[in-house]
């Protein structure tokens, strides 16, 4: 809170200052946590500072931390606006509604919501396909799990994370067809403790390769003490398992958000939805560590099919978890019905919660 | 290590830091003060915990720090509340916030380090038992303060002369300064055991539970850790086993989850919640008894009149 009023007072006096000095794009980024996470939030501050290196004295970048979901997100986005951002970035998907009712009232200034699906005049909604990074997890898993079992620590059982679960479990099944993964929720985004105990819990159920998709790095700390190999979310988490983590699947915005300055800049900038993945760089694997050479290579020709178009994980014939088609061989998911998926496939252990 | 075992293990890393906070937050209680901010107490703890103990090397130094930290904190509060007599609600929730913010700074450049883990002490003999010797009795040393502080401060309250006359001021403040009894200091001490308790759970948090810092880590415990004083209607050994009840059946709906059973997830995140509370409200069903517990000046600014 303390950090949340010191950085709306710089905010108030930089605006001030930038009034008389009048070139730079003022650009403001809303974080729903600590720019220090280790995890999501981290990503996107990388990507600011990117986009400020890269513009230099032409751009002047602010943002606002650990703010909640709610009423509290749109005060401090109207107020950004009110303050002479020109173009906002809100990056959690509880900030769309927020950002929505703000861009009504303020039409010259432009938008950007990560994650979401809705769009307006003057809000554009950017999204990265995630799972393209899950399903060469899935690969490794396969070819490194010795039980045939991987532990899946989820947050909420929303779409994106539906779709990182299938994903990675059609990567895993292409090597070996009988793997299957159990999956914890711990209904929270960021609970160190509580991520801990659900690694351990599955752990101690025999899984010999964590993954997750919460945003500490309490899950990658305990596969790390326990001996056994994870995967980082969001950020590269090699720091806190040295010895443990495979792979992550690092958020690369920096590109996208100097894109869309440039466009503002230029006067080109106009309302769209993205959705990019492994070959736009939007997001990209850390190093692959830990590992033997041809598990290595094969995630490396993987990643590069991604990449070419050649694979796409979302591909038939694929059966759901009660045994019906999904899709006929060769057919492809569109992203209509990713982008809703509330269904298991096939070798998931677990139900979904509705 | 049998499965059995391994989950019980989990369940006393789980529930010490709620047992620490709680039983803290208890002798505070008793003496008649409310201090909500046990929440930004014990994050506090935890930062400088695991500051102490990346600069020195040595996690013994980094709990010792922590549970300084909390110490030091709760300080603030006595002055505000005790002192100057400020509203204890409003007081206690402002300790929170300042705490979340103040760890998320002081704690800044210490995130994404590997930290200094508190290692665990073999009591001879006692820990070859077999079944329970591992789980009881080779444990770090905060596993054992937390459950040596459930009887020590078991006995301190009902069994000293110091400890009823805590709980006399705690019950009526007016009367206990009319006996000669120091309402003030009294209130000090047991504002800053509460506080050091919390730091320590704190410490416990980034020193043996996930041995790392991060913003916000405590998610929450503290506001658990003063439920569950309420609901253990404030005797220590109702405490203790809220704590591990909280615990158990927070890690059992993991296992349950891992299984696969096919309950409803959100359910069972609920459940640790709803156990805990359906459990405590039974144990103290009794009201005469419950009333007899409660603190009567609970949240009472004291002012000596004369």
């Amino acid at each position: 809170m303390k950090k949340l009023i010191l950085a709306l007072s710089t905010a108030a006096i930089l605006s001030v200052a930038s009034g008389a000095a009048q070139a730079a794009t003022k650009v403001c980024f809303l974080y729903v946590g600590s720019k220090t996470d280790g995890g999501w939030t981290q990503a996107h501050d990388i990507g600011r500072q990117e986009l400020q290196n890269h513009f230099g004295d032409k751009v002047e970048t602010v943002f606002l931390e650990n703010v909640p979901e709610g009423p509290d997100a749109e005060r401090a986005i109207e107020r950004f606006a009110r303050s002479g951002c020109e173009l906002i970035f809100t990056t959690s998907f509880g900030f769309m509604e927020p950002t929505l009712k703000v861009a009504k009232k303020f039409p010259d200034v432009k938008f950007e919501h990560a994650t979401g699906y809705k769009t307006e005049e003057n809000v554009t909604s950017y999204n990265s396909r995630f799972y393209e990074g899950r399903y060469i997890q899935g690969k490794i898993a396969g070819m490194m799990s010795k039980v045939g079992v991987a532990g899946y620590i989820g947050s909420f059982p929303i779409p994106e994370v539906v779709q990182g679960i299938n994903s990675f479990l059609l990567g895993a099944q292409s090597v070996n067809p009988d793997f299957a993964i159990k999956v914890v929720w711990v209904n929270s985004w960021f609970d160190a403790g509580k991520e801990a105990d659900a690694a351990k819990a599955l752990i101690d159920q025999g899984v010999d390769i964590i993954t997750q998709h919460t945003d500490s790095t309490g899950p990658m700390q305990v596969a790390s003490e326990r001996g056994i190999k994870a995967f980082g979310q969001a950020s590269d988490m090699i720091d806190a398992g040295p010895e443990t983590q495979l792979t992550a699947i690092v958020d690369t915005w920096g590109a996208y958000y100097i894109k869309r300055t440039q466009a503002l800049m230029d006067g080109t900038w106009t309302t769209q939805s993205i959705w990019d993945g492994l070959a736009d760089g939007i997001l990209q694997m850390a190093p692959y560590t830990n590992m033997p050479d041809d598990v290595k290579q094969a995630a490396m020709d993987t990643e590069a099919k991604i990449v070419s178009g050649e694979l796409k994980p979302f591909t038939g014939p694929i059966t759901k978890q009660d045994g019906t088609e999904w899709l006929k061989a060769g057919e492809e998911a569109d992203d209509g019905t990713l982008l809703g998926l509330n269904f298991y496939i096939k070798g998931v252990d677990d139900q979904l919660p509705q | 290590m049998t499965l059995a075992e391994a989950i019980l293990l989990t369940i006393t890393t789980a529930a010490t830091p709620l047992l620490l906070a709680a039983i803290g937050e208890l002798v505070v209680e008793r003496s008649g003060v409310l201090n909500l901010g046990v929440e930004g107490m014990i994050v506090i703890g935890a930062v400088v915990a695991f500051a102490a103990a990346q600069l020195t090397g040595s996690a013994y130094l980094g709990a010792l720090f922590g549970m300084a930290a909390g110490c030091l904190f709760s300080l603030l509060f006595a002055f505000l509340t005790l002192t100057l007599v400020a509203n204890q609600v409003a007081t206690g929730l402002a300790l929170t916030i300042l705490g979340l913010g103040l760890s998320g700074m002081i704690g800044e450049s210490f995130v994404g380090q590997r930290g200094v883990q508190l290692d665990e002490i073999a009591i001879p003999f006692l820990s070859s038992i077999p079944l329970i010797g591992n789980l009881l009795f080779n444990q770090d040393l905060i596993f054992y303060v937390s459950i040596f502080s459930v009887f020590g401060v078991s006995w301190f309250l009902f069994k000293t002369r110091l400890g009823l006359q805590l709980r006399a001021i705690g019950d009526s403040h007016g009367s206990a300064h009319a006996l000669g009894i120091s309402v003030i200091k009294t209130r000090y001490l047991a504002v800053m055991f509460g506080g050091a308790c919390a730091g320590l759970a704190g410490a416990q948090l980034s020193l043996v539970y996930t041995p790392q810092w991060v913003e916000n880590m405590s998610a929450g415990r503290g506001w658990i850790a003063l439920a569950l004083v309420v609901f253990a209607s404030w005797r220590p050994l109702r405490v203790l086993a809220g704590a591990y009840l909280f615990g158990a059946v927070t890690i059992g709906q993991l296992h349950a989850q891992a299984l696969g059973f096919g309950i409803p997830s959100q359910f069972l995140s609920a459940l640790p919640y709803l156990a805990t509370i359906i459990v405590l409200v039974i144990i103290s069903r009794n009201r005469r008894l419950t009333l007899m517990n409660t603190p009567a000046s609970l949240g009472q600014s004291f002012v000596p009149d004369r």
